[in-house]
């Protein structure tokens, strides 16, 4: 606590633009929650006013950007120990940390109850565990403790598709558990991949990242075994009668590929030595850890595929793959 | 009883510095309350519609 005492008195000379209230939020982990979260709402296929849907979609999206400014308080001190993250606005002292926290415990507030008065109070309670999960448990707890914390807490990056699919429906059933899954089983791989190629800066800020306590190799084989795990997860919804052929067809071709590519992380040598003529910039890949920025890159697009697919289906309103089987299954 | 003097570092108008360009500081708070009104506005007028369609008909359900 005295490190992060220190980092986030520091001020600037520079004065906080609104620019630097809306980075606390972090826009782009936000476009990704209010994608996967609008997607479970329109997968719900349940009736509800398109403005409501829209507030529901909202509350996500700035619950997720309140647990971001959470988050950016909290972390401040080892936030300006690493490349990628020291030129936050906390850590370089644009905005103080007093207020990175004021922020993100109103805007929290703020979304969760506006959810349960304007939507309802299922999607509300799941989306204030959702922000407790990511600001307590991940970054205050896990993240610091255990080399697992991003493991457990991808729950939080998880459940965005279970608020929108509750909000919509009042109701969480087996499908919307199941997009949970999907994300919940994508985050070690994608983690780990970026995490190959800049585990010097977790190290530096002393976070336990998987390439920092077990290595490299051993790393590269955890992204190989989650991966085993990820892509016939990815094709249960075609058989739950939440995708359609279409679902399947991207499905299963991008899953091939995940494989192919977290198996060439698993054979290469990514994470295993820093290249000297390196400046460090976030994605410049040290020599051999081309494989890793492959499966990093790979894995946005494939979840941002198999759900923009379910989501496209939904909206045109597409047959599932079950009810083109003649009888069913 | 004297009045509260008004904070030296805080002019109510974005004073021209030395060199004839605007105080960075008073263009980052304008932006700032420029941005911070927008939003509240805006979160005025998302509760008037959401309580527009919760209610519906309903509105106009009441003893007048």
């Amino acid at each position: 606590m005295a490190t992060m005492t220190s980092a986030i008195t520091t001020t600037s000379d520079t004065p906080a633009r609104w620019q630097d209230y809306l980075q606390l939020l972090k826009p782009r982990v936000m476009s990704l929650v209010v994608f996967t979260g609008a997607t479970g709402l329109v997968c719900a296929k349940a009736p509800i006013h398109p403005l409501i849907g829209a507030v529901a979609v909202l509350c996500i999206a700035v619950g997720a950007g309140a647990s971001g400014a959470l988050n950016m308080w909290y972390d401040a001190d080892i936030d300006a120990k690493m490349r990628r993250t020291r030129g936050r606005p906390v850590p370089a002292g644009r905005i103080q940390g007093a207020e990175a926290l004021s922020m993100g415990v109103i805007l929290s507030m703020l979304s969760v109850m506006f959810m349960g008065v304007a939507v309802n109070w299922l999607a509300a309670g799941l989306l204030a565990f959702t922000i407790f999960f990511y600001a307590v448990v991940y970054t205050m707890w896990l993240k610091r403790w255990t080399a697992q914390n991003i493991v457990i807490g991808g729950l939080a990056g998880a459940l965005p598709p279970v608020i929108g699919w509750a909000a919509a429906a009042g109701e969480v059933p087996l499908n919307a558990w199941l997009l949970c899954a999907i994300i919940f089983m994508w985050t070690p791989a994608h983690f780990w991949a970026l995490a190959l190629y800049s585990s010097e800066d977790y190290e530096k800020a002393g976070v336990p990242m998987m390439p920092v306590v077990a290595g490299p190799a051993s790393t590269r084989r955890q992204i190989f075994i989650y991966s085993l795990l990820f892509v016939p997860i990815c094709l249960v919804p075609a058989f739950t009668g939440l995708g359609g052929l279409p679902y399947l067809a991207v499905a299963g071709a991008g899953g091939l590929v995940f494989l192919i590519l977290a198996w060439r992380v698993m054979r290469s040598r990514a994470g295993d030595s820093a290249d000297p003529r390196l400046d460090g910039r976030l994605y410049d890949v040290r020599a051999g850890a081309r494989d890793a920025r492959n499966l990093f890159a790979f894995s946005i697009l494939y979840l941002t595929l198999i759900f923009a697919t379910l989501l496209v289906e939904a909206v045109l309103g597409l047959p599932t793959f079950l009810n083109l089987i003649p009888g069913g299954l | 009883m004297s009045e509260p003097e008004a904070p030296q570092d805080a002019p109510m108008q974005a004073a021209p510095n030395r060199s004839g360009q605007p105080d960075p500081r008073l263009q980052a708070r304008r932006g700032r309350n420029i941005a911070l009104a927008l939003g509240l506005i805006a979160f005025a007028v998302l509760v008037f519609l959401v309580t527009v369609v919760r209610l519906g008909a309903n509105v106009l359900d009441r003893p007048l």
